[in-house]
């Protein structure tokens, strides 16, 4: 053994292998991606319009929003939390960046809009680790206090949207790509990035893997949950603003149950409720697929009273072939 | 143990038994460890088979495949020269295979009669019947010869008892195979007498017994043949084992000299701490650590060691005293405060406390230096590679990459990952809480290699381990607590086992 000095210079290392840098691929690893493009191909087959550029487009558009809510999910689902309050607090967004836009013009209304998302998810994080409220909790009580606030600010009305630059967030197009499809694509770049290649990524897999273990390396674990509530609440913003642009009017009822959807797309990117374990690009996946699924329904005419039932089987069996490794080496009482 | 063995008759010879339970070629692999390298066990009707081995040589996982909790990549079972697939514990049960296993698997919230019934719950009708549950109880309780309240929630129970309970569980439904994994760790000599009657008649009445033990005493004194594992692989079998014999198979090689020599050389005080209090955990420490110096905490638990150790990290905030760090003094808040004033601190408990299992070495290795290995928050992932796999080699870390998950490294070389994740932060200061707790006596040696190494290099280390010769060999002084107090400070010389063993735990020196 060499001497052990933590200081004093150590001999290189020859260069190991690129094999070592992706350790364990399987079939885990993609079945996501298989079951994905089985789905496109089988709709591709099913159907005529399904792959035209129009229709793809199109289901990019109504993706997006759920897409960028579940990339802030990933965050909190990460660190073994859950945000139950996006779909309200994307209300609330929505609504104050309407109304502010309104009297002030769309710069101000879209930075009301934004603070408002992050404000709440501040107030979420602040709840769960000063005041000791469990995750579900307090986010469900955000989830009422959010859409409470909506009805007050709108008095229950729809706002309408007139201003140019709100609009083409949510409706504009950049060459032939819808922007929110662009807005979608920039926030996975970043969580993506930031995941990756930055401490505060392995600060979040670290507080979700082990909160303990965390701390005791030095890591301030209740600033970094506080963090993924404002990144979620903050995401929440984005995609009220977006939503209320492609509408052209905040309605006090956008959002109701897009948590769901949000949380089902994390889970079915494979990332872990309990935490530590998952990845923010999978998430896309996951979206992607609730996404194309409905609109390969609805252009096979299924009725939208059974496309809720096949919307939660197809969870079922998703997320149980990811765990087709762990079912074939069961591990039972371990 | 030093307790009374009770002498077992020995049925012989055996070899002309036919064997009861045979395993051949069994290959068991974990993503990037081999848990079992084509091993090949048996155990014949009417023997108790004693299998040893260290922690981490395969032995629970072995016991695990022979339970049908784990399927074998490879290799065949035969019971009774037919051959068998177990897809479930539920199927060996059904094949007269029973495990009591050293974690328990009892039902917290059933008595403990449901808990010994459990297997073939007795019922008319599908309604449950209680009477016939607590007499079956009471029954398989009766052949242990011990007594336990039979309407007790078992999670109101001592550990003694729930291991009781495991053991009658197992009794009550009639075994073949019966597997015993460390069942003698929570019991009592008493105890554990009663046990080793029932495992002498169990052996007359033709059941073929496979007993694991870390007590050499006990499987020498009860086995009629002791296999040997070792890294995956069975390295030995034996009819008539001396206890040399066994721990050379263990290990590989002759434990000789397992503390390495201090160098005695203690330099200019780095930590000195005085009159340091945490109210209700420890009261008015005083003591000084050197560069290059070992200071060990003796105490019992509950002696305020491990609070001492986390006050000095900035995780209890001291209510009196002063800490000063190479003669400023200090007071840390955060892990994060202590860190940066290049305080390290091994928790004793690595799996709660010191790693993420989930994650790989390499994102384990680098958390507490991570604001050092980026700028702005961008890290310096090939930095961070280089740092890492340099410190993996150094400390002989045995895994196919950096970025295996730690959660499959065996006990040892997680520990060499926590340790190796404090020696990033170029400590002055290193407490280390039972850094060997859980580790095979190789990796021992190789640990108190390396902390040998870090006080040669001029590290002040804060060692803290309820294994006294452990602390004795290493420590250059020895602080002595007791009842949240400081009693002595010892010598190197003055330190022997008796008196250190005699002040912790009476106060009074032998």
């Amino acid at each position: 053994m060499n001497t052990l000095s933590p200081d004093a210079p150590q001999p290189a290392l020859g260069r190991e292998p690129a094999a070592h840098r992706r350790f364990r691929i399987s079939i885990v690893d993609y079945g996501i991606v298989i079951a994905f493009l089985l789905l496109c191909v089988a709709l591709a087959v099913l159907t005529p319009t399904f792959l035209t550029s129009g229709n793809l487009l199109n289901v990019g558009r109504q993706v997006s929003i759920v897409a960028i809510l579940a990339a802030g999910q990933t965050f909190v689902i990460l660190t073994a939390g859950i945000d139950l309050s996006v779909g309200s607090v994307l209300a609330l967004a929505g609504a104050v960046a309407a109304g502010v836009s309104a009297s002030f013009g769309w710069g101000p209304g879209i930075v009301a809009g934004l603070l408002v998302g992050g404000g709440a998810g501040l107030l979420n994080g602040l709840a769960i680790t000063l005041l000791l409220v469990p995750d579900f909790v307090a986010t469900l009580a955000m989830l009422s206090i959010a859409r409470g606030a909506t009805l007050i600010y709108t008095n229950g009305q729809p706002i309408s949207v007139a201003d140019g630059a709100m609009r083409f967030l949510g409706a504009g197009t950049i060459g032939p790509i819808p922007v929110p499809i662009v807005v979608t694509l920039i926030v996975f770049a970043v969580a993506i990035v930031v995941l990756r290649s930055m401490t505060f990524g392995r600060y979040v897999y670290a507080t979700g893997g082990n909160r303990r273990a965390a701390a005791f390396s030095g890591i301030d674990t209740n600033r970094v949950r506080v963090l993924v509530y404002v990144a979620s609440g903050l995401l929440a913003g984005i995609a009220g603003v977006v939503l209320t642009g492609r509408l052209a009017t905040a309605d006090p009822q956008a959002g109701v149950g897009y948590e769901l959807d949000a949380i089902a797309a994390v889970v079915l990117g494979g990332t872990s409720l309990f935490g530590g374990e998952g990845s923010v690009a999978r998430t896309l996946l996951g979206a992607l697929i609730l996404g194309v699924l409905s609109n390969g329904m609805n252009l096979l005419d299924v009725s939208p009273f059974y496309q809720e039932v096949v919307k939660g089987v197809v969870i079922v069996i998703a997320v149980a072939l990811g765990n087709l490794e762990q079912l074939r080496h069961r591990t039972l009482g371990a | 143990m030093s307790g009374p063995m009770p002498a077992v008759e020995r049925a012989r010879p055996l070899a002309a038994r036919p064997a009861l339970l045979v395993l051949r070629g069994i290959h068991k692999e974990y993503p990037g460890v081999v848990a079992l390298h084509d091993v090949d066990f048996d155990v014949r009707a009417g023997e108790v088979h004693g299998l040893v081995g260290e922690n981490g040589a395969g032995k629970s996982t072995l016991l695990k495949i022979i339970g049908a909790v784990e399927r074998p990549d490879a290799g065949t079972m035969e019971l009774d020269g037919e051959p068998i697939r177990l897809a479930s514990p539920h199927e060996a049960q059904a094949a007269g295979i029973r495990v009591i296993h050293q974690e328990f698997n009892l039902f917290p919230a059933l008595s403990v009669a449901e808990n010994i019934a459990l297997d073939h719950l007795p019922n008319r009708r599908g309604w449950v019947d209680q009477r016939a549950i607590r007499s079956e109880a009471r029954a398989a309780l009766d052949r242990l010869g011990v007594e336990l309240p039979l309407e007790s929630r078992v999670d109101r129970l001592g550990v003694a008892d729930q291991q009781l309970t495991e053991i009658a569980r197992a009794l009550s439904a009639r075994a073949r195979v019966l597997v015993m994994d460390e069942p003698t760790a929570a019991l009592t000599d008493h105890e554990i007498a009663a046990l080793f009657r029932i495992v002498g008649s169990l052996r007359r009445e033709g059941v073929g017994i496979i007993f694991v033990s870390h007590r050499m005493e006990e499987v020498l004194d009860l086995s009629d043949r002791v296999t040997v594992m070792r890294d995956g692989r069975v390295v030995g079998e034996t009819d008539r084992p001396t206890r040399e014999q066994i721990i050379r198979l263990m290990v590989g090689r002759d434990v000789s000299e397992l503390y390495p020599a201090s160098t005695g050389e203690v330099g200019p005080a780095v930590l000195e701490i005085d009159r340091l209090s945490v109210a209700g955990r420890f009261e008015e420490v005083s003591f000084s650590v050197g560069r290059g110096e070992v200071v060990g905490l003796a105490g019992v638990v509950g002696a305020g060691r491990t609070s001492l150790g986390m006050a000095l990290f900035g995780l209890l905030r001291p209510t009196g005293g002063t800490i000063r760090l190479e003669g400023r003094s200090i007071a840390p808040r955060t892990p994060r405060q202590a860190i940066k004033l290049g305080i390290g601190y091994v928790p004793e408990d690595r799996k709660a406390l010191g790693l993420v299992l989930m994650l790989s070495i390499r994102h384990n290795e680098t958390h507490p230096i991570l604001p050092w290995l980026s700028r702005f928050g961008w890290i310096n992932q090939r930095r961070e590679r280089v740092t890492v796999e340099r410190r993996i080699e150094q400390l002989g870390v045995r895994t196919p990459s950096i970025d295996a998950e730690v959660l499959h490294l065996s006990g040892g070389n997680q520990q060499k990952v926590l340790l190796g994740k404090w020696l990033e932060i170029g400590p002055r200061l290193l407490i280390l809480d039972e850094p060997t707790r859980g580790v095979d006596v190789g990796a021992k040696a190789e640990i108190y290699e390396i902390i040998a190494d870090l006080a040669r290099a001029g590290v002040a280390i804060v060692l803290i381990s309820s294994d006294l010769p452990e602390l004795l060999g290493l420590s250059d002084r020895v602080v002595v607590l007791r009842e949240a107090r400081q009693l002595a400070i010892l010598s190197r010389a003055e330190a022997t086992q008796e008196r250190v063993l005699s002040l912790v735990t009476t106060g009074a020196a032998a």
